[in-house]
């Protein structure tokens, strides 16, 4: 039992790294179909800021309201 | 923060339709190429801009009954945030256009009725400031805002309608129907009209609260003043 076991270990590790040369894996995401995805990245990150600066307001107000 | 889940459910609505805007798939269509993602920017704007209108149309009415100074605030804030709205997608709309139509400016009955519409709510901020006394500043607004939303309705809704315009859905154009048929487009504009409105209601309720705590603080010094 314990050496099959071994054996698909070995053969699953064998095919994992033969996979890995056939096609270098990148971080490609970020750089591919003309870079869209990093005018998607800076339009959320503005977004989640003005989100989050909102919040900050909302609590701001919320203290104020208080006092 | 009071009720504070659907200024995040606005706030995750509007970074999805960014995210899901710019990378889900779109009808090919000839001179709008990816241009008709607009749709889920521009189109928000106008959405937006109305609800805060009709709030400050009914709070409005609401201060010609009440004669509360806050329903005033509510109504005025509610305004400016919807003017706010209004040049948002005013600018959006000639950028989309230039590109498009080949110029920002076309004088396309609906740029002329929205534009006129917009004046019309310009007119207000300055009648407001032209005012000294607060009761007759609140009352002769609030009187001015009801027209002012009665006048939308026919320079937006109906006049753009009874004549040819570049717009989608006017004259003898193909309506939204066309990309409303597309599943893809409607998960993304329904989710952008409410994240939008949302949003923006957010950003009015700001502003009403900074004045109503200018008002309660005047309210009091008012009140120790009498009491000296």
């Amino acid at each position: 039992m314990k050496a099959k076991y071994t054996l698909v270990t070995i053969l699953v590790l064998l095919l994992t790294t033969t996979i890995a040369q056939a096609q270098t894996e990148m971080a490609d995401t970020m750089r591919s179909n003309g870079k869209i995805y990093v005018v998607v990245a800076v339009l959320a990150t503005i977004f989640a800021g003005i989100f989050a600066y909102l919040i900050y307001l909302d609590r701001k107000l919320t203290k104020a309201e208080k006092s | 923060m009071r009720s504070w889940w659907w200024k995040i459910f606005g706030g995750l609505l509007v970074g999805y339709t960014i995210i899901g805007g710019l990378l889900m798939p779109v009808p090919r269509l000839d001179i709008l190429n990816e241009t008709i993602r607009n749709l889920y920017f521009h189109v928000p704007m106008w959405f937006t801009m109305i609800i805060l209108f009709a709030g400050a149309f009914i709070y409005s009415i609401k201060y010609l009954n009440s004669g509360n100074l806050k329903d005033d605030i509510f109504a005025v804030q509610l305004t400016n945030t919807g003017i706010f709205f209004s040049i948002l997608g005013m600018l959006t709309g000639m950028e989309w256009a230039q590109y498009t139509w080949g110029e920002a400016w076309s004088n396309d009955p609906k740029q002329l009725g929205t534009a006129l519409c917009m004046l019309i709510y310009f007119a207000y901020a300055i009648l407001r400031n032209g005012i000294k006394d607060d009761e007759k500043k609140a009352k002769i607004s609030a009187v001015y805002n009801i027209f002012a939303f009665a006048m939308m309705i026919p320079l937006i809704f109906i006049l753009p309608r009874m004549v040819d315009s570049l717009h989608p859905g006017n004259g003898g154009n193909p309506a939204f129907k066309q990309y409303d048929l597309d599943r893809n487009m409607r998960m993304v504009f329904y989710p952008a009209v409410i994240g939008w409105i949302l949003v923006g209601c957010w950003i009015a309720s700001l502003k009403t609260r900074v004045g109503l705590i200018k008002y309660n603080k005047e309210e009091k010094s008012l009140q120790s003043d009498f009491e000296k």
